[in-house]
């Protein structure tokens, strides 16, 4: 199976600050990868050493099979949308389309064919005229992306394309780059914060942390299955429930409660007992009728109630520890009440309380 | 819906026109344009009076007779010692030496700026930095060493040399002008060129330059001002013939031979003063196109 960028031992560092060590990443053939993390973890570092507009200070990137580790950013084959757009203020939207291409010497005519064909597929064939001061938000985006996709690249890199925008024209061109993806099948690495835009996007995600990959996988891996516990908290939102106690013999034991790990899948099989934090998806904890047949069951005191709509924030006292529950969004509960929860352990995450990875 | 009367203070807060306030604003405001003002009127009237008029002592009052004729002898006709060409040679020269200098010294400077804010290299905070302290070296300290080094290139006298004296004086000043100017426009920009296949000078050229107006007229104001006015260096990196508009009117006004002539004196500063005058007002127009010409956002 051939990559279609492959980075290899990268590393780099501003003087005596080590942004990003030892990073190794191989992405697919068309594949939408998106790097995750919060600021500063070297996401947009690492897509500026792909782009060539930083110099690595070892390693080797290759795109295509090619080693581009010295190459320009115009000679890599690849296309780049900005988070601020970074459209030429005093051209026209066509200006900005062509640019690239009259740079590269490409005949007129050959111009205008791929400008119309981007015009065309990104819907923004009225606004070629137009310079991007006249143009909204989403629309400016647009002609970046086209800016892209004139250039006929392998590879597309965003750099948090959407977060310049309000909510919901976000989540509009986040549908967008997804159908974009699909007709074009080219390869795109996207950078971003938001975890929505990771999850709903990518093919494979790549948690990034103090610039390290902190795990590399599938949405539903992510999701279900975090390596360790900065991935676990860091996906989902409201976040997990985390519970420090002691892992007995294939028993978890919080206080004096005691949670049998019946059905929960063990990363290792080594199973000696341990400190260990157990972590559980506020989505994942039933109420109601669903109780009875949950493998664990609880009494908790209701403490404050979030009613979002579409469902309802619930923070219980479990215990000494405050408990996070999603539930239904016509679910009538009360601060001061009392309501049974189940939990399945074959949902929840264990964690080693000394090294932070999954047990 | 039925209007319902409100009651109590409603809408905009009536403003007194004639309040405290904007007695002792106006009124400071006031005072202080006579002061500035009022010189300017004693030269242009004074400018305009014939010799006898002046001699009546009457200083404010307007002219009586308002003659021209002290214009015409100011530009071609005063007198410094035996050459009575007036300063119209100073004014041409002052042009050969002002275009020049403000074109090579912005042209040079932009680059430089630009080169500094986007294409750091090693080193270049430190180039930056020497670059900034020559702004802070006094003139007088390096007259003398400007005067051997232009006389062994063998530019002292000429008006190629005070050119050159003028463009490397102006550098630090402009440079970090530009260097800061260019460093506010978004490094995504800059970027995006990048990947786009442009380099060195052709985003220079197509992206930072048009984006760069309302900076290079700030600049072009501040040198040419300054060149114009300039009379330190005029006077020592020149000869007679190549005499700046400045130093020429030094010497007019100050030539002792018979009468001083008021009238010619004021008309000659005037003249020299007006090259500068005419850039405030015409740059004020160009300075708000160029701000809105920038003012559209990446």
């Amino acid at each position: 199976m051939s990559y279609s960028v492959e980075i290899k031992q990268l590393d780099l560092s501003f003087g005596a600050v080590k942004v990003l060590q030892d990073l190794d990443l191989n992405i697919n053939e068309g594949e939408f990868l998106v790097l995750l993390g919060s600021s500063g973890c070297g996401k947009s570092t690492l897509l500026n050493c792909i782009a060539g507009l930083l110099e690595v200070t070892d390693g080797q990137i290759f795109i295509k099979g090619q080693n581009v580790t010295w190459a320009e950013p115009s000679e890599r084959g690849i296309g780049m949308v900005f988070q601020s757009y970074a459209l030429y203020p005093q051209m026209t939207v066509k200006g900005n389309l062509s640019f690239g291409l009259k740079n590269a010497k490409l005949p007129k005519d050959e111009i205008e064919a791929r400008v119309a064909r981007a015009a065309d597929i990104l819907q923004i064939g009225p606004l070629l005229d137009r310079k991007p001061g006249a143009l909204s938000g989403g629309q400016r985006q647009r002609v970046a992306i086209g800016r892209a996709l004139v250039r006929d690249v392998d590879v597309f890199l965003f750099d948090e394309p959407l977060s310049n925008l309000d909510a919901k024209l976000r989540v509009d061109l986040r549908v967008e780059l997804k159908r974009l993806h699909n007709q074009l099948q080219n390869t795109m690495i996207y950078v971003t914060h938001d975890q929505v835009e990771a999850m709903t996007l990518a093919d494979r995600i790549a948690v990034m942390k103090g610039g390290a990959i902190m795990q590399l996988g599938t949405p539903d891996e992510i999701y279900n299955q975090p390596r360790n516990l900065y991935v676990a908290d860091f996906i989902g939102s409201p976040s997990m429930n985390f519970l420090e106690g002691h892992l007995e013999v294939g028993t978890f034991k919080v206080d004096d409660m005691v949670m049998p790990m019946t059905g929960y899948d063990f990363a290792t099989p080594q199973t000696a007992d341990r400190p260990a934090v157990i972590g559980i998806r506020p989505e994942h904890v039933v109420t109601g009728e669903l109780v009875k047949n949950a493998p664990l069951q609880f009494s908790v005191d209701v403490d404050l109630v979030e009613p979002m709509g579409s469902d309802t924030l619930v923070y219980a006292k479990l215990g000494a520890h405050i408990f996070r529950i999603r539930m239904d969004g016509q679910a009538t509960v009360k601060a001061g009440e009392t309501i049974d929860i189940g939990v399945d352990p074959s949902r929840a995450s264990l964690f080693d309380k000394a090294t932070e990875d999954r047990i | 819906m039925p209007d319902i009367a409100l009651t109590g203070p409603r809408g905009p807060k009536p403003k007194k026109r004639f309040s405290r306030g904007n007695i002792i604003l106006y009124g400071t405001l006031i005072m202080v344009s006579m002061y500035y003002l009022l010189p300017l009127y004693v030269m242009v009237v004074t400018s305009l009076k014939g010799m006898p008029e002046i001699r009546l002592g009457n200083v404010f009052g307007p002219p009586l007779e308002v003659t021209f004729q002290p214009w015409v002898k100011a530009w071609s006709e005063a007198c410094t010692g035996l050459d009575c060409t007036g300063l119209s040679k100073g004014f041409w020269n002052s042009v050969q030496i002002l275009i020049p200098s403000v074109v090579l010294s912005i042209a040079i400077a932009s680059v430089n700026g630009y080169a500094l804010s986007h294409w750091k290299f090693k080193g270049s905070e430190v180039f930056f930095t020497i670059l900034i302290l020559g702004a802070f070296i006094p003139y007088q300290t390096m007259l003398y060493p400007i005067v051997i080094m232009l006389r062994e290139i063998g530019l002292m006298g000429d008006l190629w040399g005070l050119v050159l004296v003028h463009t490397v004086f102006g550098m630090p000043i402009l440079t970090l002008l530009f260097r800061n100017y260019f460093a506010s426009i978004p490094e995504e920009l800059f970027k995006a060129a990048r990947v786009d296949g442009a380099g060195f000078w052709r985003i220079y050229f197509q992206i930072m330059l048009p984006m760069a107006l309302p900076i290079f007229v700030v600049a072009i104001i501040l040198q040419v001002t300054g060149i114009w006015n300039d009379f330190l260096f005029g006077v020592i990196y020149t000869k007679p013939a190549t005499y700046p508009m400045t130093v020429q009117l030094n010497n007019i006004v100050n030539s002792v031979q018979g009468v001083k002539e008021y009238n010619v004196n004021m008309a000659a500063t005037l003249l020299t003063g007006l090259v500068p005058l005419v850039i405030y007002f015409a740059s004020g127009k160009l300075f708000v196109r160029g701000i809105a010409a920038g003012a559209v956002k990446g």
